[in-house]
């Protein structure tokens, strides 16, 4: 077997001016980047409430991940480009490098490139630097903006909602966003409304020794539904960085909410060097009856992984899904899966976890179902299978169920599967090149989570995982 | 169709085939026999193209349509594609890889590589059940994982199925008769004959003769260390079966 992965593509850094804070955390920080945003008082009092809860917490060390002790201290919690710390008004404003950057990214902003029916909001380091198709998503009274404007613009939508589903009491890291998140995506949307256009956000780590603490809050008012696109990649860097996100999702009586990500964060090189520690604690709530929340995931970077999107069933006739598809390779460590709480009545959800470890990797799927008392009638189906690839990569499931109501009814699926050169051989021997087996192998064990995920993004998402795979299997 | 030439080759640094000599034909059977160890598998092995076994000298050269081409400096894929299809001793389990879908994407590999149009899955559908019924076989077949959970008999049997579809120049069947009762016996070798005309060629190996009475082969030889011994009709096959090797190999 040959142990050679195809190269990030991803990792250049883009030269420009910032304003950046001096590295290090105490409450003089937070207010200086709430006074940056110019934020409203209670955003300024959450942060810091949040900060000194944070101070009286320890790192989780419960998940399947080892890594050395991360200095809080010597980070820096805030980096910006120069003079854009309100967020641009128009696309004319921002700047060069920037756009260049993220066309580089295959994500053009200017107004003749833009990707056809879908709206991006671009985060970059700690702000937001554009938001396309604004106006048309207005005409249906769809709020589409960076986390900054919705507080200025929409500060008691944001009062509600914030913090409501994930509190900062949560965890360790939920606290610390909670007390320094810079920049994220807002997204409202009216009652009734089908959103026209999949909204998406692309986040961008540049500056170095910089943590990227966004934080995205979608409500979904009654009877309406929206599609939601996350993106992200960083520079190459011998340095780990930080990303603690915080993703809050509000379905109401009759919503549908379907968040999809591509996680592609460098994940360090094959010696381990490098790479994003990705903590992101990503929370929805099926808030009213019949709604619906999804979660559809490919993971393919981050050199650590800690991250567990979850429903809380909380309508009766509500629905949890989750769908993902983590691929580790080099020495990269995950521990991703997902929680979905029943409490409502006749709440059903489903669980699809497919992990592969590649190298000397390590993949673990953690997932909980809890059914409380209330949750009568409740359904659960889990389904979590591992592919592992080489002789030295490994793969973990912790599945925990709790049932609490007779009447519930949960299944849990497991498998292990290791792919040998031998059965690339074979394939071969019937006439397919590697591209075609690994592609093969890859559709035939990822089928279930493929097809959830949206038409922008399935091509270029299996494409990813296919690239990483033929490098890992020779 | 194929010409091996003084084939010297082996498996982790060991020579195992010590200048072996075959011609096949199109329209021949050939059966290769011989004790264990003499070099049977790894013959198969070289011919398909296992990234295991090494060559040492030698040719092993294909015709199709009167264009020779050298095996050797061929891919495994590449050599699929051509028209060699070698039919696995333990065919190999692929999780998560619906049969049908393989054989599709196996298909139309080969119909790319040959310039001829691919089939789409309708009209592959229809192929695929026509090559079924051709063998007999159940449509069972075509919605399991390739290989999981089939028992030997029907791993074998699928093996002949990809024969049927891909339409090889050269099929070689290594120990395709081991671990089939008499009745998988019977059908793998129905299928294998229904699939013999005269613009292809089959190489049988095998330990047993109890395969060459279900098939009957044009010529027998019988490998020993590494090189073919003797060759001869399928007389030859009755009579290993009455004296064993040990006349052979002294």
């Amino acid at each position: 077997m040959q142990i050679v992965s195809k190269d990030y593509k991803y990792g250049f850094v883009t030269q420009i001016e910032t304003e950046e804070f001096p590295k290090g955390l105490n409450e003089e920080v937070i207010r200086k980047i709430s006074a940056i945003k110019a934020e409203p008082e209670f955003v300024t009092e959450f942060r810091l409430k949040a900060y000194r809860y944070w101070l009286t917490l320890k790192e989780p060390d419960w998940a399947d991940v080892h890594y050395p002790p991360i200095d809080f201290q010597d980070l820096r919690y805030y980096s910006a480009p120069k003079k854009k710390t309100d967020g641009p008004k128009s696309l004319n404003e921002v700047d060069q490098g920037i756009l260049e950057t993220f066309n580089k990214l295959g994500i053009p902003l200017s107004e003749q490139k833009r990707l056809t029916g879908v709206a991006v909001d671009a985060v970059f380091d700690s702000v937001s630097v554009a938001t396309t198709h604004q106006e048309e998503l207005g005409k249906h009274g769809v709020i589409f903006c960076s986390f900054s404007e919705a507080l200025h613009k929409y500060p008691e939508l944001v009062k509600k909602y914030l913090g409501t589903v994930v509190p900062y009491k949560d965890n360790f890291y939920a606290a610390l966003n909670s007390a320094v998140f810079s920049d994220g995506s807002f997204v409202y949307i009216p009652k009734g409304v089908k959103c026209p256009l999949d909204l998406s956000t692309y986040f961008r780590i540049n500056a170095a020794e910089t943590g990227q603490f966004e934080r995205t809050l979608i409500i979904a008012d009654e009877g309406s539904s929206v599609n939601y696109l996350e993106g992200c990649t960083a520079p190459m860097r011998d340095e780990n960085q930080l990303h603690a996100a915080i993703v809050e999702l509000i379905a109401l009586d009759g919503a549908e909410i379907k968040y999809s990500t591509v996680q592609n964060w460098y994940g360090g090189d094959k010696d381990g060097k490098g790479g994003i520690y990705n903590f992101v604690t990503k929370r929805g709530l099926c808030a009213g009856d019949h709604s619906k929340i999804s979660w559809t995931q490919v993971e393919t970077g981050s050199a650590i992984t800690w991250k567990y999107p979850s429903v809380i069933l909380k309508g009766d006739f509500s629905r949890g899904e989750f769908y993902s598809v983590a691929l580790t390779n080099h020495k990269m460590q995950a521990d991703t899966g997902t929680k979905m709480i029943h409490i409502g009545k006749k709440t059903t959800s489903k669980i699809v976890s497919k992990g592969i470890s590649l190298d000397q990797s390590s993949n673990c799927y953690r997932g909980q179902v809890k059914i409380l008392p209330s949750a009568i009638g409740a359904r659960n189906h889990s389904r979590c299978d591992s592919m592992l690839v080489g002789p030295e990569a490994r793969a973990n499931t912790y599945p925990y169920i709790e049932v609490k109501n007779s009447t519930a009814m949960v299944e849990h699926e497991a498998s292990t599967s290791r792919i040998s050169a031998d059965q690339i051989l074979y394939l071969k021997s019937r006439g397919l090149d590697e591209e075609g087996a690994v592609s093969l192998l890859l559709n035939g064990f990822c089928k279930e989570v493929f097809k959830e995920l949206p038409l922008e993004f399935s091509v270029e998402a299996v494409r990813l995982l296919e690239m990483k795979l033929e490098g890992s299997i020779g | 169709m194929l010409s091996v030439q003084n084939l010297r080759a082996g498996v982790e640094g060991k020579t195992i085939l010590k200048g072996l000599n075959l011609e096949v034909k199109a329209g021949e059977i050939h059966a290769i026999m011989g004790p264990n160890g003499s070099g049977k598998s790894t013959l198969s092995k070289i011919i398909v193209g296992h990234p295991d076994y090494q060559v040492e000298s030698g040719d092993v050269v294909f015709e199709v349509n009167r264009k020779k081409k050298n095996l050797l400096e061929m891919s495994v894929d590449e050599r699929a594609r051509n028209g060699v299809f070698l039919g696995f001793q333990y065919p190999v389990e692929v999780p998560g890889v619906n049969n049908a879908e393989f054989l599709r994407a196996s298909f139309n590999a080969i119909c790319r590589d040959q310039g001829v149009e691919e089939m789409d899955a309708m009209d592959f559908d229809v192929y695929l059940r026509q090559k079924l019924e051709f063998l007999d076989m159940d449509e069972r077949f075509l919605n399991r994982q390739l290989n999981v959970d089939f028992s030997g008999g029907e791993k074998k049997r699928n093996e002949i199925l990809q024969m049927a579809v891909l339409s090889p120049r050269l099929t070689i069947l290594d120990e395709i008769d081991s671990g089939l009762d008499i009745d998988a016996l019977k059908l793998v070798s129905e299928g294998v004959n229904k699939l013999h005309n005269k613009d292809n060629a089959i190489v049988l190996i095998t330990h047993y003769q109890r395969l060459l009475k279900h098939i009957e082969p044009d010529v027998v030889h019988v490998l020993h260390d590494g090189v073919i011994v003797k060759s001869g009709d399928k007389s030859l096959a009755l009579e290993i079966e009455t004296r064993g090797y040990d006349w052979l190999l002294a």
